[in-house]
């Protein structure tokens, strides 16, 4: 097969450069900010050393987002914004504009083309925060292994908690994200709030694909639990439902180890992660819901739950309080009292004998009633 | 009665709507269809929903696992992805997705953005994740076929867009805007970033380790990618000497801030002290954690001597359990990062190569291998600044040359006796 590859044929190119993309005052004041402001929800003003100044607005997507979508923001940053637009680490969008006047118009033509709020954004010299987007996974739109949707819960939160978006009331900031499996394609691992898929049943092995499309060694070997077995005469596997703890590692490896069951997936919730170094060093999520049903469309439990969470922090935390701070304060049994959380057996950790999960329990007697 | 009753009800609310995407995709694929436009997948988001739909009333997802699908020369960046309802609805039977390698910091010019949306409306679904979790633009849905002159377009674009990474590869390293827009960095978040993607091209494109790597890269302990928590290789943003501070600016602030409750005493090492004229920090005590500096952009920054700080290590819970990256490099200064990164960075890529497992993220062979083999490996001396506190159990391997001779040495060397502290040496020779 000696086909000639065309004059233009090349692979391992790389991306475009960001400089082909930087907006002019951003090229010429590179590297040479000197502060910035949120002058209101949504808009950031940022001033550089030579006294230039660019505003950045800010908009809420819901990440799977049309192509005509992206060309009405495309006919928005050329109208308004020379051309240029951004995105940022939690799928937002962010207009640039050096000319002031122009936020209005921007706001409201995004607004009314795309639906996206303004919005998104801290002031932390005003101790007025704003909730960000909830990052967040593929769920049923995409991926194989999800025990719940990703886009649908994202949605149904983000309706209720509408408000702390669009304006900044919050204390801190809060981090709220989304995996749909334990595999945990987003953040979700140290965020103030996560929402977590869980499996709670077994693989059902399926014997025939398991023949026909899987390396039984690799298989058993991908089980962190040592729960598969090898069943080498009859060309299958074997699960030892005592050991397993339904991470789906072997159905990722085997597509014949399938472990959905609609009536018994659903979501954990976990608190009190975070990433920034910000008077608290970065923290792990941890576990104070263990299971809550898939409810489609709207999933009214889950979000009930995650408000009720939300507003206990929001409610009593002190100024630039993350949730890890607030809890630390006031210690979790008052966290389970002030969010109304029931405290079970399942929230003990009990995954790895010690030393893993023996650095969470409580050493001493100091503990509040 | 409407064929979507549940996906009807996601729209309720203010939040935008991921199902009005994709009616809005729908209608525009057959629009532009009916245009004469040459689009090869009119129907793909309309089957997507009826897919959905599906899914919502059986609370289970339909897409089965994907096969190892690809373009020309690359072994990652593809996402197979088949529907098991590829019978009823065709439209979706192939549904992969493509992970286009982002610019650095998400800058994108509106000509770029329509080129890639004129060749996914004529090759795709129509959909896109802006963006994916790991960073890249994603091309959400298409079929096997389409892949290939989709990406010979891409090349040909102006500029060209390459694939991400997918597998067992490096994957698409990704950055925060950095000096592009924020005062914050201590480093060239985005210099390092496309740097960095351009080095290693072929670990990007072809799958071939134990395991995926990622690099993140933040200009500040802010950290706005979240690489701490999120990637093998984080790269953080830091400085050594003395925070910079105009009193000026400080005494502004003052007039209407509480400097005493919201920025002295939140302080997590009690370094800063305020007399109502003068701010003091003791930069001794500072461990650089950015509050005070993010309450008063306007009167401190961060000091001159800059560079970052390599934590490496982070990744979710399968297998061993979530871990937030810890400290490999306290300090690299910024004008050595590129040259310092690399060199830590390959001879840790070819040991994990070499002895990681199957399906082992970096941060749990190093767990299995020891902090001390590591050091070892990239050549860093040990520093406090790496652990939070040192070690509680006694149980230490020391250098060969580090015993003293002795009789009982003498007569284990003659048995051929194996144990760590004398083929730690024995490797080193
Ligand atoms: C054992 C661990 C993991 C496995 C087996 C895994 C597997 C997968 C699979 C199968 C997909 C495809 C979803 C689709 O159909 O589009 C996916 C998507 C993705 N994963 Fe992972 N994943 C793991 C952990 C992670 C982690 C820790 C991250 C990020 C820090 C990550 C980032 C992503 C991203 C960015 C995508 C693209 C889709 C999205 O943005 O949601 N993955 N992963
Ligand atoms: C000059 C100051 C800052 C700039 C320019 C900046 C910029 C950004 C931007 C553009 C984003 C994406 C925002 C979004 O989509 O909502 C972001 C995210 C983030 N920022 Fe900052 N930020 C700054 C200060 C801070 C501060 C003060 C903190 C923490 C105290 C912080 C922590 C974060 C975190 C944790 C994220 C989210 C990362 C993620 O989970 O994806 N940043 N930052
Ligand atoms: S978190 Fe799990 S289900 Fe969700 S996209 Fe990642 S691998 Fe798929
Ligand atoms: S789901 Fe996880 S624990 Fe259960 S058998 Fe599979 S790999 Fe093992
Ligand atoms: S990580 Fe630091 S330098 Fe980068 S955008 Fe955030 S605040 Fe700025
Ligand atoms: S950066 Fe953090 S530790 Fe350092 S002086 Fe400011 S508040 Fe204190």
């Amino acid at each position: 097969m000696a086909t000639e590859k065309p004059s233009w044929w090349k692979t391992d190119f790389g991306p475009p450069k960001y400089d082909l993309f930087l907006p002019e005052v951003v090229k010429k004041n590179y590297g040479k900010w000197a502060y910035h402001e949120v002058i209101r929800p949504g808009v950031i003003k940022r001033v550089a050393e030579s006294g230039d100044t660019v505003y950045t607005i800010r908009f809420g997507t819901p990440r799977l987002i049309s192509i005509y979508t992206i060309r009405e923001l495309c006919d928005i940053a050329d109208k308004y914004c020379d051309g240029h637009l951004r995105w940022t680490s939690r799928h937002n969008v962010e207009l640039i504009t050096t000319d002031e006047s122009k936020i209005d118009d921007i706001i409201k033509e995004v607004q009314e083309t795309t639906g996206f709020p303004c919005g998104g954004t801290w002031d932390a010299p005003h101790a007025k925060y704003g909730l960000s987007n909830i990052i967040h996974t593929q769920g049923w739109v995409h991926c194989h292994t999800p025990a719940i949707d990703a886009s649908g819960i994202v949605k149904a939160i983000m309706d209720e908690l509408y408000e702390y978006f669009t304006e900044m009331k919050l204390p801190a900031l809060c981090r709220i994200s989304l995996a749909c499996c334990a595999n945990m394609c987003g953040a979700v691992h140290a965020s103030d709030i996560s929402i977590v898929g869980i499996h709670r049943t077994p693989p059902l092995v399926d014997d025939d694909a398991v023949r026909r499309m899987c390396e039984l060694p690799t298989t058993a070997a991908s089980c962190p639990n040592a729960a598969i077995k090898v069943k080498a005469k009859e060309k299958t596997l074997e699960v030892d439902g005592e050991k397993c703890m339904f991470c789906g590692n072997c159905y990722t490896m085997c597509p014949g180890m399938p472990l959905f069951d609609p009536e018994n997936d659903g979501a954990a919730v976990l608190v009190a992660g975070k990433v920034s170094g910000a008077r608290h060093d970065p923290e792990l999520s941890k576990v104070v819901v263990p299971w809550i049903p898939n409810e489609p469309p709207r999933w009214p439990t889950l979000v009930s739950t995650i408000k009720k969470i939300f507003l206990a922090w929001a409610n009593n935390a002190k100024k630039h309080e993350r949730m890890i701070e607030f809890i630390e304060r006031i210690g979790w049994e008052r966290f389970f009292e002030l969010a109304d959380l029931e405290f079970s057996w399942h929230l003990i950790d009990d995954f790895r004998v010690p030393p893993f999960a023996y650095a969470s329990y409580r050493v001493g007697t100091n503990f509040r009633w | 009665m409407s064929e979507t009753p549940l996906l009807d009800q996601v729209p309720d609310g203010p939040w935008p709507s991921f199902v009005r995407e994709i009616r809005k995709t729908a209608e525009g694929m057959e629009k532009a269809k009916a245009e004469g436009k040459d689009v090869k997948m009119p129907g793909c988001a309309k089957g997507l929903l009826k897919q959905l739909e599906i899914s919502y009333k059986d609370k289970k997802t339909h897409w089965k696992h994907g096969g190892i699908v690809s373009v020309v020369g690359y072994g990652g960046g593809v996402i197979g992805r088949y529907s098991d309802l590829g019978e009823e609805i065709p439209e979706v039977h192939h549904f992969h997705t493509i992970r286009v390698n982002q610019p650095a910091g998400w800058f994108y010019t509106t000509k770029a953005l329509r080129q890639l949306c004129d060749a996914w409306e004529k090759w795709g679904s129509g959909l896109t994740n802006m963006h994916g979790s790991t960073g890249d633009f994603v091309y959400l849905g298409t079929k096997s076929e389409h892949l290939q002159p989709l990406f010979e377009e891409m090349m040909q674009m102006d500029p060209p867009f390459d694939i991400g990474g997918s597998g067992s590869d490096l994957r698409t390293p990704s950055a925060c805007m950095g000096p592009a827009l924020c005062e914050f960095a201590c480093y060239d978040t985005l210099d390092l970033c496309y740097d960095l993607t351009m080095e290693y091209q072929n670990e990007l494109h072809r799958p071939m380790w134990p395991y995926k790597f990622k690099f993140k890269l933040s200009g500040c302990p802010n950290d706005c990618v979240a690489a701490k928590a999120r990637s093998d290789f984080a790269i953080i943003g830091t400085w050594k000497d003395d925070i910079q501070i105009d009193q000026e600016a400080v005494k502004e602030y003052a007039k209407w801030m509480d400097i005493e409750n919201e920025v002295v005493k939140l302080c997590p090492t009690g370094a800063i002290t305020w007399d109502g004229n003068e701010l003091k920090i003791d930069n001794k005590n500072c461990v650089r954690c950015m509050h005070c500096i993010n309450k008063m952009p306007k009167a401190l920054k961060p000091g001159k001597e800059r560079g970052a700080t390599v934590c490496i290590g982070a990744k979710a819970p399968c297998v061993e359990g979530a871990i937030i990256g810890w400290v490999a490099i306290p300090f690299i200064p910024a004008d050595k990062l590129k040259e310092r990164v690399k060199e830590i960075v390959e001879p840790l890529w070819e040991w994990w190569d070499d002895e990681g497992k199957f399906r082992e993220r970096v941060g749990e062979f190093l767990w299995r291998k020891g902090m001390g083999e590591f050091l070892r490996v990239i050549g860093q001396d040990a520093d406090v600044r790496m652990i939070k506190h040192p070690r509680t159990n006694p149980f230490m391997y020391f250098e060969k040359s580090e015993l003293r001779p002795s009789k009982v040495v003498e007569e284990h060397t003659k048995r051929g006796m194996k144990f760590k502290t004398l083929e730690r040496e024995e490797e080193e020779e």
